[in-house]
């Protein structure tokens, strides 16, 4: 009986992390598609009152303007509607955590393994989005920094524009094969 | 693909991230319990279906996911206007 109990410690000890698609990518001609290491990610609600304080405790001012983002420290905080901000930490850090040290009234889960997320980057990256994402991409209407919840083919993505040419797309875990998939066809067309 | 501005995100996006809910501005019994048969079947299924500029509420349930209410033509599908939901209905349109 002992023998099977301490079995089972030594299993579990060894239980081992495979993210979906780890470490995958592909590239074609000007554009990479690369799957990103896991991070912390928090889905955060929280009312008009609340922002300064969830501000102070997680250490980035949340962005009050539609579609843009906040950075700090590793830490990135896109604005997804007037009272919903997605918290991306890539440093180890733990945003639910900091989060509880706000005192105003919020709602924040830890969504850390719902996403995975693609960086998508070259000259081809704004064609590659966009053979499955209607909106329009050039630098005028989605600058350096901007940041939306939208469409990708059937599945639905948060994309962050990282610099002119290159792009994160987040989307559902079981989405990911999908949206791999359509961002590889992607590069495929843009480097054609 | 129509291009429909929603209220939150003040700009104009691609319909597809937008889903339709039905009539705006239907207002529920303040006492549901003590209206009759068929005082609910005219709140609950009853709608105008009117042919021409009809108020509905929208969802941009792929951006922002918030409700908003929009006007719009019936017969041509032009968006005439569209704003928070709550606000109330607009007296004037621009452009009618």
């Amino acid at each position: 009986m002992a023998k099977a109990a301490a079995k089972t410690v030594q299993e579990a000890a060894g239980v081992e992390r495979r993210p979906a698609l780890g470490g995958q990518d592909m590239s074609a001609g000007g554009v990479k598609v690369a799957v990103l290491p896991p991070a912390n990610r928090v889905s955060l609600r929280a009312r008009q009152e609340a922002v300064a304080s969830l501000s102070r405790a997680l250490g980035v001012a949340l962005p009050q303007k539609p579609k843009t983002s906040a950075a700090k420290g590793g830490r990135t905080v896109f604005w997804l509607g007037p009272d919903e901000w997605f918290v991306l930490d890539e440093q180890g850090g733990d945003a639910l955590a900091d989060c509880g040290k706000a005192k105003g009234l919020h709602s924040a889960v830890d969504v850390s393994h719902r996403h995975v997320a693609f960086a998508v980057s070259g000259p081809g990256a704004e064609a590659t989005i966009a053979a499955g994402c209607p909106r329009d991409l050039s630098l005028a209407a989605f600058a350096v920094g901007d940041c939306s919840r939208t469409v990708f083919g059937k599945a639905e993505i948060l994309l962050y524009r990282v610099s002119e040419q290159e792009f994160r797309v987040e989307c559902w875990r079981s989405f990911s094969d999908y949206v791999f998939g359509l961002l590889a066809e992607g590069a495929r067309d843009a480097a054609a | 693909m129509l291009l429909i501005r929603c209220p939150y995100c003040e700009e104009e996006r691609p319909e597809i991230e937008f889903r339709h809910a039905g009539e705006a501005h239907v207002a529920r019994p303040t006492d549901i319990a003590s209206i009759s048969d068929e005082e609910f079947e005219t709140f609950f299924f009853i709608r105008a279906n009117t042919r021409g500029t009809v108020y509905e509420r929208w969802r941009h349930v792929h951006g922002c996911a918030r409700f908003f209410n929009a006007v719009r033509d019936s017969m041509s599908d032009r968006f005439i206007m569209t704003y928070k939901a709550g606000d109330p209905k607009p007296k004037k349109l621009p452009g009618v």
